[in-house]
């Protein structure tokens, strides 16, 4: 079996994974990072969203070899020890989740808009949402806490 | 998915080598297609050789008549390239409609095309754009390329390395989505060379095709009206759950007038 290292929220990492295995499974299984979920498996519901080489890709859409020596960043990535990102506090301010399933992918792939886009209009945080599929809230609260994040948080992401 | 062993070459020529030397090879670029199918166990190669650690093959750069693009050329990369901005806006505008952006984070220009996928919206835009394809062995004509459902000219050894696409007057790719997946139900490209207009239809039939009636009567006048009363032939059209070969026949037409629309703007 191959061993892979890898960068995970700033921590190297290494482990074997079978050539199979999806970069998902690595890093709920091998890293218990059990944070970012497994949804459909189908590359649709967007669940499984991590920032790959400061990109967001779908790990259930990526085997674990292919992350070997790259920089990933998972949702355990964003708290700063109890204190939550600024993104994830604007998800709770504006109550943009319901059960919470599909959150963690919603926050990491908005985080990626955000950090091509500081200001992003309420059309562009929709057609951006594409690949993120929420079942609960009918993604209206989840806007508002991406706007509600631009508004804080000035500058940079 | 079964098991298989993976390659991860770091040149075209051993990764040309591998994909001659082993038995039931595939080549991996972004893996949208190819992943998703292996889970499924619809493909099941026994070796996986990785394009991605290979330098060299993503770059976007014009060329004295349009723009040339690498076969690892991300999908995201393209609808924001300024190159493609500047030359051909249709091909980044096709570029960003393709799947969602974590797919377009991954997709590749080159993946798409030699996979030739019915509902893939690049073969559109490559028919229609009259594109030059690049291999390791020579270069294909953009109306040789597409041979049928999943097929291509390419040789089972030969890898795909660049596409150049020509710049058109004025061009658009429109398409009807399926909701659910983004893939086109029907995308039309349209591209006007100075009065010789190629049209590209994707979605509708098993494989992209070009509708030669439309051409013409484009040639002779480039606006939606010049379409009125003509159709295609939608008998042998793809039939599933999502929409009716008649319906995809219907769709072609209304698709076809938006581009011209879009593009005459």
């Amino acid at each position: 079996m191959p061993e892979i290292s890898l960068t995970v929220n700033g921590q190297s990492m290494s482990g074997q994974a079978e050539t199979r295995e999806l970069l998902v499974d690595f890093i709920r299984d091998h890293l218990k990072l059990t944070g970012t979920h497994v949804g459909c498996d189908t590359s649709q519901c967007g669940a499984c969203v991590v920032h790959v080489n400061g990109r967001s890709v779908k790990s259930c859409t990526m085997l674990a070899v292919q992350a070997n020596g790259a920089n990933v960043t998972t949702i355990e990535g964003l708290a700063q020890g109890d204190q939550l990102h600024p993104l994830q506090a604007a998800f709770r301010e504006e109550h943009g989740l319901q059960c919470g399933f599909c959150t963690p992918g919603m926050i990491m792939s908005t985080l990626d808009l955000l950090k091509q886009n500081n200001n992003p209009s309420e059309t562009e945080i929709r057609e951006w949402l594409e690949g993120n599929l929420c079942r609960c809230t009918g993604y209206h609260n989840i806007v508002k806490s991406v706007q509600r994040a631009a508004a804080n948080h000035q500058g940079e992401w | 998915m079964y098991k298989f062993d993976y390659h991860t070459p770091d040149s075209v020529d051993t990764a040309s080598q591998l994909l001659g030397d082993l038995e039931e090879a595939k080549l991996v670029a972004g893996g949208m297609t190819l992943l998703p199918t292996m889970k499924l166990r619809l493909a099941q190669p026994d070796h996986l050789i990785d394009m991605n650690a290979i330098g060299g093959l993503d770059g976007i750069r014009a060329t004295s008549d349009g723009v040339e693009i690498g076969a690892m050329a991300r999908h995201a990369d393209v609808a924001a390239s300024q190159v493609v901005r500047g030359q051909i806006p249709a091909l980044a505008e096709l570029a960003s409609l393709i799947g969602d952006p974590q797919v377009r984070h991954r997709g590749t220009m080159g993946g798409s095309v030699a996979n030739n996928d019915p509902a893939a919206d690049y073969p559109a835009g490559v028919l229609a754009l009259n594109a030059t394809l690049r291999t390791t062995r020579r270069e294909i004509r953009a109306d040789d390329f597409f041979t049928d459902m999943f097929e291509t000219a390419l040789a089972e050894d030969e890898i795909l390395l660049s596409c150049t696409f020509a710049k058109p007057a004025r061009a658009a790719y429109v398409k009807f989505p399926n909701p659910a997946s983004r893939y086109a139900i029907v995308g039309v490209f349209v591209a006007d060379f100075a009065g010789s207009v190629r049209v590209a239809v994707t979605g509708a039939a098993g494989c992209v095709f070009r509708a030669t009636d439309f051409e013409n009567a484009l040639g002779e006048s480039f606006v939606p009206e010049a379409l009125d009363g003509l159709s295609v032939d939608g008998s042998e059209f793809n039939e599933d759950l999502h929409a009716s070969g008649e319906y995809r026949a219907h769709l072609v037409g209304v698709m076809a007038k938006r581009a011209v629309a879009a593009a005459a703007q």
